[in-house]
């Protein structure tokens, strides 16, 4: 699984940090972080429940 | 486009709805009947207009995510909450009535102290004050209005400080704000109360350009202010906004919800009992998606044609996108009249979504994770000092909640 964030849509809204705090983190301004583009088999429900959740469909999953 | 006010045909529902007779938390019955049999249709608001009201949740989150509606309500077809909300929006402008690429680059002058690292560094804080307002309720008279004493406190005290407003003038923008949020204020009401607010943000923010603090009207005030990328006026607008959202809002969850609780006490059991935090925070979603306070409806308008829910929106349509009974449909929450704190309640849409998703979330969180983990637990008697019917709801009000609640230990 490889993750993929769109930062200029970000909205700062902070719900992937609450949900996946493993992969995705916000920089000083509250935009996207990602820590971590390939993150395991452990945290895709978490990476996939970030995307859903995320106001700004700014996190895509990219299955391989 | 030439602005038509279509009158509607006579056999359209009335919007906004009250709350159902006998539950002050639940929707009516013909909300959830619209839902099930026309979850994309018209209704008729206040000036006779007929804007669509969706109240599915899948819907209600596509199109506020979707960039073909507008939030702006200065375009024609906008359904207006009042004729009062309708005169101050064509004058006042912060980011949550504009549309990007204007609204994301003023969104993003404010979002840096409200990141999640930000937020759990306040949360001490948070617990301070909670934990002060406590030993003070308990200290006082009882019983007492929980509004007064607390639920108003909390919010109140955190913003202040946030945002460098002395909290010494706490009467003043509560009172002013009230105004801003009924539905029966006047026209002149609203003016008045606007124009005391702006001005009181424009003083604060020229006094901070002055003598920097280390608060965000001081960053406003010296990095966009001072740079000329804002006037005094638009910071003022968004310290207005800020003000107002960061405190009422949270106030009537904390009452409301400590209502709520009370009158599910097998719920109530379950966040004295030493919770974890994690079961805190799921009890927080599942409070706003259950008691949906700002059950008005986000108010958009759409700018082109756009096919949902079997029915075509034609550019230029009113919508109201009913977030209260997205939060209660079926097909998202199951028996979701059901306050249920151990449930997922993470995808409501309590905070609106899309691009406006609320901007202060982060904050209210952890302002609802403290006072639900600590007020019950330090009052564990806490109990309603009347009866439930008769506490005043804010039915008028844009947010709901209640104006006063006495309680007892
Ligand atoms: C439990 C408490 C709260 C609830 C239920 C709530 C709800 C909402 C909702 C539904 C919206 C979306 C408006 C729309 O789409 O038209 C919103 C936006 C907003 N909220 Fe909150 N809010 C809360 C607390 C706060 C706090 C504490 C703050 C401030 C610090 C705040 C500041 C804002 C701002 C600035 C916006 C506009 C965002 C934009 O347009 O980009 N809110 N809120
Ligand atoms: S959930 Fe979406 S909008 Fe919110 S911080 Fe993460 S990427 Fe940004």
């Amino acid at each position: 699984m490889r993750v993929e964030v769109d930062q200029p849509k970000c909205v700062a809204s902070g719900q992937c940090v609450l949900v996946a705090p493993e992969v995705f983190d916000q920089d000083d301004d509250g935009i996207v972080v990602l820590l971590d583009t390939e993150p395991g088999a452990e945290h895709e429900e978490a990476v996939r429940e970030s995307a859903a959740i995320c106001p700004a469909a700014a996190i895509r999953l990219v299955q391989e | 486009m030439t602005e038509t006010v279509e009158h509607a045909p006579t056999g359209l529902p009335e919007h906004p709805m009250p709350r159902a007779t006998g539950c002050p938390f639940d929707p009516l019955p013909a909300l959830r009947d619209l839902q099930a049999r026309r979850p994309v249709s018209r209704v008729r608001i206040w000036d006779g207009s007929s804007p669509w009201l969706i109240t599915r949740h899948e819907d209600v989150r596509a199109l506020l995510g979707d960039p073909r509606i507008s939030a702006d309500p200065r375009r024609p077809g906008y359904p207006h909450r009042t004729a009062a909300t309708r005169a101050r929006d064509q004058v006042r402008s912060s980011f949550i009535t504009l549309d990007d690429p204007e609204h994301a680059r003023l969104r993003r002058m404010v979002t840096a102290p409200f990141t999640i690292k930000k937020m759990e560094a306040l949360r001490p804080s948070v617990q301070r004050v909670v934990d002060d307002l406590i030993d003070r309720m308990l200290a006082g008279p009882n019983p007492v209005d929980l509004v007064e004493a607390f639920a108003l406190p909390v919010p109140s005290l955190v913003i202040c400080a946030l945002l460098g407003v002395p909290y010494a003038d706490h009467d003043f923008f509560q009172r002013n704000t009230q105004v801003l949020v009924r539905r029966t204020s006047t026209e002149d009401d609203v003016r008045t109360a606007n124009e005391a607010l702006t001005a009181y943000l424009e003083d604060l923010l020229a006094a901070k350009q002055a003598e920097p603090e280390d608060d965000l009207l001081s960053v406003l005030a010296e990095q966009r202010v001072a740079t000329g990328e804002l006037t005094r006026r638009q910071a003022a607008d968004m310290g207005v906004l800020l003000l107002a959202a960061g405190h009422e809002t949270t106030a009537n969850m904390i009452a409301l919800g400590t209502l709520a609780l009370l009158e599910h006490p097998d719920q109530l059991a379950l966040l004295r009992d030493g919770a974890e935090p994690k079961q805190v925070a799921a009890a927080v979603e599942e409070l706003l998606r259950y008691l949906n306070i700002t059950h008005s409806g986000r108010r958009r308008v759409a700018l082109e044609d756009i096919e949902i829910g079997g029915e075509l929106i034609r550019a230029g349509d009113g919508v109201i996108l009913a977030n209260d009974i997205a939060n209660r449909d079926p097909d998202a929450f199951p028996d979701p009249d059901r306050l249920d704190l151990g449930r997922d309640a993470r995808r409501h849409v309590a905070f609106g979504y899309g691009v406006h998703q609320c901007l202060g979330q982060p904050l209210a969180r952890i302002e609802l994770q403290v006072v639900y983990n600590t007020l019950y637990t330090r009052v564990p008697t806490l109990a309603l000092a009347t009866g439930i019917d008769q506490l005043e709801f804010k039915h008028d009000g844009f947010v709901y909640g209640v104006y006063e609640l006495p309680v007892t230990w």
